[in-house]
């Protein structure tokens, strides 16, 4: 996560005071959220782009009229910090000419204002042509006629009041409080994005995406020592409605140590009561001893790992180097995956998707036009492929792009972001009690943590949220100030064993930032609970 | 044309202040045109410009606040805004930390704009990119860059007659030079505010001599080793612990400056008495707007002093709270130093490591500012004064409060940005010792 970003989304750049969020878009009422779009305008608006582009000799032409939703609850112990609603609209186009790329993007809706868009798009792919030694080649993807998508919601938290929403914040951070957190802050996120795409290949695109999230934070004090520990909530952000929230027993999952995880529901007043307990603990526990250990990972955290030692490696344009001055290239050079390159052990198979219900990355159809789909990233431990959009997928000797362009914005250009990267359940049934009854020494982790990674993605370390230590098959307790340092391949090597599909968890980020300037995206890993044995664990206690 | 001048920045703010049925009504006008240019491969991938005019409505109604934005200027869009924002704070829920707006204000203006930077055009940025690129292209190297260059003006008004304006400009290169096999990689940063002083075809040499020479690293064991850090290095680590120096946070006994059995650690001696970091947004090297985000004057202060924290950051609300006079939040940092150059604290090391860059810092531990992150874009081995030979990058796990106990020697304080910082900062490169790399990384 990029922090400017979190903190502009939230408003908590300005310590608290309202401002102006023109990252996010205007500030609107909160009923503006659910105010209609008009279909035939936006018809208009990118036959507008479409006709330009093709009049001006464009090869291609793209145009997004997005409108971008957004909602946030901020709120800390018995009051609300800020409630933002931000509401961002215009057209985005992107015109292929002469071999070489062109964007431009205005926030004037209007059918002149969308050609002239378009024109100065053309201007900069022309000029950029010049300069140009490798001309763009863009995979085929058929012509879809007019489509619609929309992520499978019950419930839009668009439309619930936010009177019940601050209720909802201020009896959780209540019921933490009583339960011996001495500070709690929960924050409500709602994403709601209305995009429509068109091309000159024939398609016509309306999408309408749904996302949620709620991050809390349970902080104990103990002011004699002046200690102080924190412990995060254990849900995930989604790509889901309002019924996320709804706490129904059915989306939770028991696991050892009396830990509930959320799988599809997230019952956020339970995890807030565990949270203080669980921060107060922290306070008292003792400091684990560094070495080496066979760490049990809970998909709370697990997803992480994947998040930056797989996902991010392997897309495709970190790996050619075009993200080098910024969020860096990739070990995972081509012709590792010809070699057959060994990513980990026989039973680890990451896959990606733009598919799956609920995960944050499902759409009908990507950025450009392209229907999403799934497909294998490493197969029985082996490197097989990496993720590309329509420009890439000749690079790879792909016929068709694998659906991952994506723009944050309309004003925006759309490039390869990730897909959900997913590490698949064991084959064979395992249950994450009997895996831990298998563990002499080991750490049971769970929760999102501290998180560094190198711009190769080699070295990485990870913290947690809740470190329970392992002895002889059974969880002793909580040991606090570990973390763990990794090299990717050594790690996933190291996998010896993963839970089936009963413990396959979404978990994921929803502010993953990459490119310059830079943009955010949201991205879901699943995986259930897996085992790796003789990882390095230090201890990150100092004395200051 | 989105920069306004002050009196029709001043016109449009009367206006939406005369609008305003609300107890209390605050705006802020601000606007933009930044521009870009990005390129890797040695081939220009990106270009563009935003431009970009807000205005921002806050009204009151007793302790009930309610935002607005608009794009528009026109009358009818001045009375929409108004009203809307009027509309949100009647249902906002009461905010008990509110505060009132500030009383009218005298700002003493700080050098912040630039006619060079605000003179910036779409040819100058291709030649930045083509000034980066040509040298690389001749010696087999491959060039990855951005520069991001804009003007922007921003006025302030409120219920009180509180009213200001200022323009500013900014520049920002960065350029990552690697060598064709990918054993070797170097990297330049420039943040200034006048384009004037800036040459991509000198800078440029610099990541390229790093690329070249980065190439056949030799791992060292991963320990506890004297450093140079230069500038940009270190300004990753301090401004990441500057933003923890919140005096709510502290008083609360969760943070770093939080005082065993209560309060804060204001007035203690936290640092090496060396340690002298500042801010002035007036300071011609690093100027910044005269005013924080609330319009609170900001002030030349010291944070710390001779290795004292002599000031935190008190928000309004927990001043009134505490009995402390509240002030506006520095937007710059100024480390003092000495008088030497990074090669010239090479010169006088016998054994060390310089580390060009550092990368991806997370907090590990709050408690201790305990930061882990990596080296990047050149690490070297120094003995006897001279660079022997590259190392390979290392993973440090290091809390700066402790670094700035270790130090053996400061130089002369270069501007720099930070990559996750909006602080204009002035960081001298530092000799410390004893600093902790916990892994060697295979990265290049």
């Amino acid at each position: 996560m990029q922090r400017r970003d979190f903190l502009s989304f939230t408003g908590l750049t300005t310590a608290g005071a309202l401002l102006p969020h023109t990252v996010w878009g205007r500030s609107v009422a909160a009923e503006a959220l659910l105010e209609p779009v008009d279909q035939a305008r936006r018809r208009q608006l990118a036959d507008a782009a479409l006709n330009t582009a093709r009049a001006g000799g464009a090869q291609y032409c793209d145009v997004r009229v997005g409108r971008y939703l957004r909602q946030s609850v901020i709120t800390r112990e018995e009051r609300v910090e800020n409630v933002v609603n931000a509401e961002s609209s215009g057209v985005g186009v992107r015109v292929l000419a002469d071999g070489a790329w062109g964007f431009a993007a205005t926030h004037v809706q209007t059918p002149d204002a969308v050609a002239q868009a378009t024109r100065t798009a053309l201007s900069i792919a022309k000029a950029n042509a010049r300069n140009q030694t490798r001309k763009v080649e863009l995979a085929p993807t058929p012509a879809l006629g007019e489509v619609r998508w929309a992520t499978p919601i019950r419930k839009n938290g668009m439309e619930v009041p936010i009177k019940d929403k601050v209720d909802l914040l201020l009896s959780v951070n209540a019921a933490a409080m009583k339960a011996g957190a001495d500070f709690f802050n929960s924050t409500l996120f709602l994403i709601n994005e209305q995009k429509y795409f068109a091309s000159t290949d024939g398609s016509y695109v309306d999408q309408d995406i749904h996302r949620i999230w709620l991050p809390v934070t349970a902080t104990a004090v103990d002011k004699a020592s002046g200690k102080f520990r924190t412990r995060n909530g254990l849900s995930a952000p989604m790509g889901m409605g309002y019924e996320f929230l709804d706490g129904a027993a059915a989306g939770k999952r028991a696991l050892p140590g009396g830990i509930t995880a959320y799988a599809t529901s997230y019952d956020v007043m339970e995890d807030a009561v565990n949270a203080a307990r669980d921060a107060r603990a922290k306070l008292k526990a003792p400091s684990v001893k560094p070495g080496k250990y066979d760490l049990v990972i809970d998909p709370t955290n697990l997803f992480l790992t994947i998040h930056e030692n797989v996902g991010h490696p392997l897309e495709l344009d970190r790996v050619l180097g075009y993200e080098a001055n910024y969020a860096g290239t990739s070990f995972a050079t081509l012709e590792k995956r010809d070699a057959g390159y060994r990513w980990g052990s026989d039973i680890v198979n990451f896959v990606a998707d733009k598919t799956r219900p609920g995960s944050l990355g499902a759409v009908g159809f990507d950025d450009e036009g392209v229907k999403t789909k799934q497909w294998d990233l490493v197969r029985d431990g082996i490197l097989v492929d990496y993720q590309a959009t329509r420009d890439e997928a000749h690079i790879l000797g792909h016929t068709e792009s694998h659906g991952c362009s994506y723009a944050d914005s309309w004003s925006s250009v759309q490039f390869q972001r990730m897909a959900n990267v997913s590490l698949m359940p064991g084959k064979t049934p395992l249950s994450v009690a009997d895996m831990v009854k298998d563990v002499e020494n080991g750490l049971y982790v769970h929760g999102r943590g501290s998180y560094s990674i190198d711009q190769q993605r080699y070295n990485a370390q990870f913290g947690g949220q809740l470190f329970y230590e392992i002895k002889n098959g059974r969880i002793t307790g909580l040991v606090e100030d570990a973390a763990y340092q990794i090299r990717t391949p050594e790690f996933w090597n190291a996998c010896v064993a993963i839970c089936d599909e009963r413990d396959f968890r979404l978990n994921g980020s929803f502010f993953d930032g990459k490119g310059q300037p830079s943009q955010v995206s949201a991205v879901s890993h699943g995986a259930a609970t897996a085992r790796f044995n003789g990882i390095n664990v230090i201890n990150t206690a100092r004395s200051i | 044309m989105s920069i306004f001048t002050e009196e029709q920045s001043k016109a449009i703010l009367d206006k939406v202040i005369k609008l305003s049925k609300a107890d209390q009504t605050s705006a802020t006008l601000s606007g933009s045109v930044d521009g870009n240019i990005r390129f890797a491969l040695n081939n220009i991938s990106t270009s563009g410009i935003v431009d970009n005019t807000e205005l921002a409505v806050e009204v009151a109604f007793g302790n009930r606040v309610g935002t607005a934005t608009i794009n528009e200027f026109d009358d009818a869009s001045l009375e929409r805004v108004v009203r809307r924002a009027e509309d949100l704070a009647r249902l906002a829920p009461e905010n008990p930390e509110f505060m009132p707006a500030i009383e009218k204000q005298t700002y003493k203006p700080s050098p912040t704009f630039s006619e060079s930077t605000a003179a910036i055009t779409p040819e100058y940025r291709a030649k930045v990119a083509a000034d980066s690129i040509g040298p690389c292209k001749g010696e087999k190297l491959i060039a990855a860059g951005f520069l991001e260059d804009g003007q922007n003006f921003v006025a302030i008004a409120n219920s009180k007659g509180n009213f200001a304006y200022q323009r500013g400009a900014n520049f920002n290169y960065t350029c990552t030079v690697r060598t064709e096999d990918g054993r070797g990689s170097g990297w330049v940063g420039r943040n200034l505010k006048d384009a004037a002083d800036f040459k991509a075809d000198a800078d440029i040499r610099t990541a390229m001599r790093k690329a070249t020479e980065s190439a056949e690293a030799k791992a060292l064991e991963p320990g506890k080793y004297t450093v140079i850090l230069e500038p940009a290095a270190a300004a990753g680590l301090i401004s990441f612990m500057m933003n923890f120096f919140d005096a709510r946070q502290a008083d609360e006994g969760r943070s770093f400056l939080s005082k065993k059995g209560g309060g804060n650690k204001l007035g203690e001696q936290v640092y090496d008495s060396r340690v002298n970091i500042s801010a002035d947004p007036w300071d011609t090297r690093a100027a910044v707007l005269p005013w924080d985000q609330d319009g609170l004057p900001r002030e030349k202060m010291n944070i710390v002093e001779n290795g004292k924290v002599v000031a935190l950051n008190y928000s309004r609300y927990w001043a009134k709270k505490q009995g402390k006079r509240a002030v506006g939040e520095p937007g710059n940092l100024l480390m003092a130093g000495g008088d030497k150059s990074t090669a010239d604290l090479v010169r006088g090391t016998q054994k060390g490591v310089l580390v060009t860059r550092t990368w991806y810092i997370r907090m590990v531990d709050p408690q201790t500012v305990l930061l882990t992150g990596l080296t990047r874009d050149g690490t070297f081995y120094i003995e006897n004064g001279q660079i022997k030979y590259p190392v390979k990058n290392f993973r440090f796990n290091e809390s700066p409060v402790i670094m700035l106990n270790n130090i053996e020697e400061l130089g002369r304080p270069v501007r720099v940005a930070g990559d996750e910082s909006s602080f204009v900062m002035m960081i001298p490169p530092m000799k410390l010792r004893d600093f902790t790399f916990t892994s060697l990384s295979d990265a290049v």
